[in-house]
């Protein structure tokens, strides 16, 4: 999927590591939240695939923000995290 | 036998000697590799900053892509991960964690300050970060939105931070001087 900066997102509410072993980048904290796309940074190969040795596919990774208080229920108001997320993590709203 | 029983130094003989039948990598790329990691150091970075702080040109280029900023002043990047470079303002300040594991700029910056490791330092500042800046003595203005960039990927980031006020003056040499490894992940502020 592609994104534009700008562009609203949730990060996929999933949680592979429930089914066996895995290598993640997507941390855990920001599952199911909203965030915003800020940039993006080029495209990588998965690294989720290339942990194993699998033959790993080409994915767009982008810097996306998520208030501070969508995360947290003291986040200040005013601050952001910016994260980087591969493509197949994120979701239209 | 268990791999993590064996021999380390016997283990490593054999990796490097397979790495180079497979030329996967030679035995004198490995060493190269091996003194640029252990040259690293933040003294390279504060290069960077005090030439962005001096230089409109080089600056543009250090916040377009801060690899080849870095190649610029003859720090190898090859092979190394994107560097991104954040500029911290009068309105945003950037803040690096990894939270994930320890990732971190060394290609610029070296090897990272022990409590960048710290399960703390990485839960702390992507849910307290004014709380964990205080620590460092750091207090920025309410006014002042904090980016935490938390670096979970294949980039790596730095920050580019503001140069203090009453340096104007100063030589290249003279601002690299005040330029701190913290400084460069956000967790200080350089002053004079």
């Amino acid at each position: 999927m592609n994104f534009a900066p700008g562009d609203a997102v949730i990060v996929k509410n999933d949680w592979p590591e429930a089914h066996g072993p895995v290598h993640i980048r997507t941390p855990h904290y920001l599952r199911g939240h909203k965030g915003r796309v800020v940039r993006r940074l080029g495209a990588f190969r998965n690294p989720e695939d290339l942990a194993f040795a699998r033959p790993a596919a080409t994915r767009a990774l982008y810097h996306v923000a998520f208030p501070m208080r969508e995360l947290w229920p003291e986040g200040g108001e005013t601050d952001d995290v910016v994260v980087e997320i591969y493509e197949h993590w994120l979701e239209r709203p | 036998m268990n791999v993590l029983e064996a021999d380390g130094e016997a283990l490593l003989a054999a990796l490097r000697k397979l790495l180079a039948e497979k030329q996967i990598v030679t035995d004198t790329e490995l060493t190269e590799r091996m003194a640029a990691t252990d040259n690293a150091s933040p003294g390279q970075g504060a290069k960077m900053v005090a030439r962005a702080w001096t230089d409109p040109a080089y600056r543009a280029l250090m916040l377009e892509d801060g690899a080849k900023a870095a190649e610029a002043m003859n720090i190898p990047m090859r092979g190394m991960p994107p560097l991104g470079v954040l500029e911290n303002t009068d309105s945003v300040h950037h803040l690096i964690v990894c939270t994930l594991c320890s990732c971190y700029p060394r290609a610029v910056l070296g090897y990272p300050p022990f409590w960048y490791k710290s399960a703390a330092y990485r839960a702390r500042a992507v849910r307290d970060p004014r709380g964990l800046l205080a620590e460092f003595r750091t207090r920025l203005p309410e006014t002042v939105k904090i980016h935490v960039v938390d670096s979970t990927a294949d980039y790596r980031w730095m920050v580019l931070p503001k140069r203090p006020a009453g340096t104007d003056d100063w030589t290249p040499e003279q601002l690299t001087a005040i330029v701190r490894e913290g400084d460069m992940v956000g967790v200080t502020i350089p002053s004079i």
